[in-house]
């Protein structure tokens, strides 16, 4: 059941690498103090580009809310359906979230609220993507 | 014949005040073509092209204007569906028909060059390209008008639809997904304003309480609003009522969105004629006046716009609406806010404060008297629910609301005016009617 592989760009190549390395990184802004993703040019707060880094996150969040993709319009995942996406909060700034299709649990049963942590999965040949899975 | 250039007509920024032409624009006819589910591939008389020659003649006989009198063009010239309509958006590679059927123009795309050639328009000076959906494409041409740049506007609506089901090809067909889409296609969102409202739906219902299917009640009565809509896709095809049992019953297509909150893709095409106040004075039918045009273009600052996003963008757009109308939510006597999908209706209800209706309170007013009979004619249009994807309906309800044409539609209330809007949460614009020009 493959997924639909990211292409990473010159801006997304340090998030990817990171990922491929199983590490999640995000921008952080050092002027607002605030992490960012997806990643833009600058700060989407401040406008500043210069204060820009990568700050690797520990990767835990909780779901907040959830759906189950029945009859969705990508036609590589046709054959997933009925598949869970998730909507995950970071710990670390719940402002920031992340899709996911909760690898280990079932289509409908979704703890809403439970923690999860960053697992990574192989979409390609030397392609990872964040995914995320329930805390037991 | 002046062209999109950098002419500025957008009010998107809040506090620029009360508008300036308020009152001094007016909305002076209006014309659909039929409403077909698709178009065969066959006949010549019911392309995007010719339904949308048709829409603008019936707009100018409903003024009682005549072609040479015509001197502003506005007309959308992309698809409906984007980059992902796949062969029901795009004509080729099948082979192209005689002139002026021997391109995508006129096929599955129309502009304002086009519709000059083929209607014989001898006198238009103002024609721009790239121009945006309806959503803003009313708001440029009321600016267009109060400016000077044209005094009689012809603002077209193509709303295509080829054979099969949009939005499953193009980059939906892509293994591999580029620039935006590579932080959320690779987990199943294909992009489109069911995802972008269904997660804040969702944690609406855990905030305030109440589940999806308090949406039935919504659903229905857009249908039966479409029903009482003659020129729409449910009245003129025999689709039944909708019924509570036939909503929680049907398919679900994004759980919990269900197969009915979502709108019916079609091939259709509708047009506005927009004049002076003065000069719609003097045409056939009362005119309708604008007295305001609103735009937004809010940014998401993470994955998934979340329900505070939702609400802070609505809010905005509200304020920025009513402060350049100088009226506030007691004003406003007709509602048509847009339904393409249901879940982000209430999101636009609660912002507008429409009757009182405050955060939270949407399912509760759902489910009491929204009849356009009832004292709470809620999207008396039928929207895009009832009457299938033109998100024409808005804007087409409110002007006939006004004039007292609705019909079996036309509400018991007052109705002065009216705030009409084919628009997303994040993205888009709104438009307010008055039956008097202040």
């Amino acid at each position: 059941m493959p997924k639909v592989i990211p292409v990473p760009d010159a801006l997304s190549k340090p998030f990817w690498d990171a990922v491929n390395e199983k590490r999640l990184v995000l921008q952080y802004c050092a002027a607002c103090d605030r992490l960012q993703y997806p990643p833009q040019q600058t700060c989407q707060f401040c406008r500043s580009a210069d204060k820009l880094e990568w700050k690797e996150v520990r990767g835990r969040g909780h779901i907040a809310t959830y759906i189950v993709i029945e009859d969705g319009r990508l036609n590589r995942r046709m054959p997933d359906q009925p598949y869970n996406l998730a909507m995950i909060t970071l710990d670390e700034d719940p402002r920031v979230n992340f899709y996911s299709n909760l690898p280990g649990t079932p289509p409908y049963e979704v703890p809403v609220g439970a923690a999860v942590e960053v697992t990574f999965e192989e979409v390609a040949p030397s392609q990872l993507i964040h995914e995320w899975r329930v805390v037991n | 014949m002046a062209t999109q250039s950098t002419y500025s007509w957008r009010r998107d920024k809040d506090g620029l005040g009360v508008w300036e032409h308020r009152g001094k624009v007016a909305v002076a006819g209006y014309g659909h073509s039929p409403v077909d589910r698709r178009w065969d591939g066959t006949s010549m008389d019911k392309t995007l092209g010719a339904y949308s020659i048709l829409a603008c003649q019936k707009a100018m006989d409903d003024a009682g204007v005549t072609p040479d009198q015509i001197d502003g063009v506005i007309c959308c010239d992309s698809h409906i569906a984007g980059a992902s309509g796949g062969s029901a958006a795009r004509w080729a590679p099948r082979p192209y028909f005689a002139p002026p059927y021997d391109s995508e123009w006129g096929l599955t795309l129309v502009n304002a060059e086009w519709l000059i050639k083929q209607m014989h328009l001898p006198n238009v000076k103002y024609a721009p390209t790239n121009v945006p959906t309806i959503s803003e494409m009313v708001g440029m041409a009321s600016q267009a008008v109060g400016d000077g740049l044209c005094t009689t506007c012809l603002v077209i609506y193509p709303t295509g639809n080829l054979e099969g089901r949009y939005r499953r090809g193009g980059e939906n067909a892509d293994d591999y997904a580029r620039g935006a889409r590579q932080w959320t296609v690779p987990w199943g969102n294909h992009g489109g304003n069911d995802f972008i409202n269904i997660f804040p739906h969702n944690q609406y219902c855990l905030k305030y309480g109440g589940t999806h299917d308090d949406l039935a009640p919504f659903v229905i009565n857009q249908h039966r609003n479409g029903l009482l809509t003659p020129w729409g896709y449910n009245a003129t095809h025999g689709v039944p009522q909708l019924t509570v049992e036939d909503y929680v019953t049907s398919r679900y297509i994004l759980n919990p969105l269900r197969i009915w909150d979502c709108d019916r893709p079609v091939n259709a095409s509708a047009a506005y004629l927009f004049t002076t106040a003065e000069r719609a004075r003097d045409m056939r039918q009362p005119p309708v006046y604008v007295l305001n045009h609103s735009q937004h273009n809010f940014r998401q600052r993470t994955t998934q716009p979340d329900l505070d996003e939702i609400e802070e963008w609505t809010d905005r757009a509200a304020r920025r609406m009513y402060e350049g109308a100088g009226l506030g939510p007691q004003d406003v006597d007709i509602f048509n806010p847009y339904d393409g999908y249901a879940t982000m209706t209430q999101f636009f209800l609660e912002a507008f404060q429409w009757h009182g209706v405050k955060r939270g309170e949407a399912f509760a007013f759902y489910a009491g008297d929204i009849r356009v009979e009832g004292p709470h004619p809620f999207c008396s249009s039928g929207g895009n629910l009832g009457n299938g994807r033109t998100r024409t309906a808005m804007y087409t309800d409110s002007i006939e609301q006004l004039r007292g044409t609705a019909g079996p539609r036309q509400v018991k209330v007052r109705a002065e005016t009216a705030l009409a809007a084919f628009t997303t949460p994040s993205n888009g614009g709104w438009i307010m009617f008055g039956k008097y020009p202040s």
